[in-house]
């Protein structure tokens, strides 16, 4: 029934960096197993497999879901088993369309509201017929596929489905982890807060995280935004703060869940962050983006569009730079992990166990580092806007 | 930007902007002021410790003065006592000495007195003698009127006046 997926799952593999990269990696890999392998043609296609399989994980790995399942297997029968729980679709498709993601089966399935129907491809909910049939556009090479030098199947362009997107309002895995960071945090800080009503000290979790706070105030905020304004930035930048690297640490858990990996996630913050450095702005800001003092009239005219650029290229760095930090951390990480599968023998898998823990433990800092400078920049915005003229 | 979703964005901005909204009125604003609070009673104890200090500083300052001024006091009362004791003393040898001088010549002069008492009845003494001597020379040698001259001229010889 559904058999148009089988025939794309092999050839939607995308042709990106990335994935360049991790040919790169495994065919370097392949190439070591095979020269110390005495079975040769048959380990280099098994590991071809695993190489797509691991390659297939990482991307899934990376992606949100519709669904709460933590981890999935294959039975004997070839039938996909997951272990979780399915979460609310809410689709804007001419109204508001609101099921249950267990109809989808894991993109499998297709489901089916108010004589409507829509099926999964890649993650995305795209409408499609009673069949569940994704079409593509005529840009799209169907099954075309080119050999590289490394015998690797490469699709040259990526599929593009050319189905209907409804407006896709669901409430996925990551949203249910924000919402999750959300009520940790609410319910640690407000303890945190009540034990001030009873003494000034603080206690317990208080004890740990009231010098986080502290250095957010003493550290980030007030350096960079100046002693007489930075109360009323303080509750952004610790939200800010405390949310980035308690999401960050959690994608670093069995959990499997990458929230800061996802671009609208990060580009959501930035987008704060820069609306809160535009509207603090004051005259001597605005002064010094549109009409530069101390430089001569023409260099005025030249600086003003340049600056008034930066100021959109600055919350846009933001956003690129935790998002991409994140993404690479794990892909990396996971890679490192998939090679175990590949190498099977004595010296790889203890070598690449080595690696991923070393990698383990600097995605801990990242993580940390990565809120550390979110916050940071932001304040720096913030000190920016608010700053006062001193010429 | 195949993989931007905007649900994903909606729902982080929304639960975000929600989540910073019930933090900054749960927990952030609490948290911050009962630092700043505890902070600033710090600095103020802190403060009070200082001044207290300095306060302590005076008060020992102060007692070491009046000490000091107290035991240049008992000083000088000393040396003071010790002048008029030698005063005294002084005094006290002069006036012996003048006493004594004056009961030395007193004392001479009583025995220059005596002396002369002595003396005058000594002279009394030796007159009534010669009168005795002369009536019983006179007496016997009235007789021999020659020999009685001779005697008495002897006897005047003899007798020695101081």
């Amino acid at each position: 029934m559904h058999q148009f997926f089988r025939t794309h799952s092999c050839s939607d593999m995308r042709y990106s960096f990335l994935s360049k990269y991790l040919v790169a990696v495994f065919v370097l890999i392949t190439g070591i197993v095979s020269a110390q392998s005495h079975e040769g043609e048959e380990v280099e296609a098994g590991a071809h497999d695993l190489k797509t399989e691991i390659k297939e994980y990482i991307d899934h790995h990376l992606l949100d879901s519709h669904d709460f399942s933590l981890f999935s297997y294959t039975t004997d029968e070839g039938e996909h088993k997951y272990i979780g729980f399915p979460l609310p679709v809410i689709l804007w498709d001419n109204g508001l369309k609101i099921f249950s993601s267990s109809q989808l089966e894991h993109g499998e399935g297709v489901a089916e509201v108010d004589g409507n129907y829509y099926a999964l491809y890649h993650n995305k909910i795209y409408k499609t017929d009673a069949e569940g049939t994704i079409k593509f556009g005529a840009h799209h090479e169907g099954d075309t596929h080119s050999e590289d030098a490394f015998g690797e199947n490469l699709v040259v362009e990526d599929a593009h489905p050319s189905n209907e997107k409804p407006l896709d309002f669901s409430i996925t895995k990551n949203v249910v982890f924000i919402a999750l960071v959300g009520l940790l945090m609410f319910l640690m800080f407000r303890s945190v807060a009540s034990n001030y009503k009873k003494s000034n000290m603080p206690k317990g979790l208080g004890r740990g995280l009231e010098p986080l706070v502290m250095f957010v105030r003493d550290e980030i905020a007030i350096p960079n935004i100046g002693e007489h304004k930075y109360k009323k930035y303080m509750s952004y930048l610790l939200t800010v703060f405390f949310f980035v690297w308690i999401i960050n640490l959690l994608g670093l858990t069995p959990l499997g869940v990458n929230v800061t990996n996802n671009i609208a996630v990060t580009f959501a913050l930035a987008l704060i962050t820069y609306f809160i450095t535009t509207f603090s702005g004051n005259k001597n800001y605005w002064k010094h983006i549109f009409w530069m003092p101390g430089v001569p009239v023409p260099m005025k005219i030249i600086l003003a569009p340049i600056e008034l650029l930066g100021t959109f290229i600055k919350p846009f760095s933001l956003m690129i730079r935790l998002y991409a930090n994140i993404t690479a951390g794990h892909v990396v990480l996971m890679s490192i992990i998939g090679l175990m599968f590949i190498f099977k023998n004595w010296i790889g898998s203890p070598l690449s166990f080595v690696l991923a823990f070393t990698l383990s433990l600097l995605e801990l800092l990242v993580a940390a580092l990565q809120a550390y400078i979110f916050t940071m920049l932001s304040a720096l915005y913030f000190g920016m806007a608010t700053e006062e003229d001193h010429h | 930007m195949e993989q931007f979703s905007l649900g994903l964005f909606v729902w982080q901005l929304v639960l975000f902007i929600g989540l910073l909204l019930l933090l900054k009125k749960f927990a952030w604003k609490p948290i911050l002021n009962a630092v700043e609070k505890r902070e600033e009673g710090i600095k103020g104890a802190l403060e009070a410790a200082e001044a207290a200090k300095k306060e302590m500083q005076n008060v020992t300052a102060d007692s070491e003065k009046l000490l000091k001024e107290a035991r240049a006091e008992r000083d000088a009362l000393l040396k003071e006592a010790r002048e008029i004791k030698e005063n005294i003393i002084s005094e006290a040898k002069e006036q012996a000495q003048v006493e004594g001088d004056k009961m030395i010549k007193q004392a001479q002069a009583t025995i220059e007195a005596e002396k002369k008492a002595a003396v005058a009845d000594i002279k009394a003494q030796v007159a009534n003698l010669s009168v005795e001597i002369a009536e019983k020379v006179i007496k016997e040698e009235l007789s021999n009127k020659d020999k009685q001259l001779k005697l008495v001229d002897d006897m005047l010889g003899d007798i020695k006046l101081n």
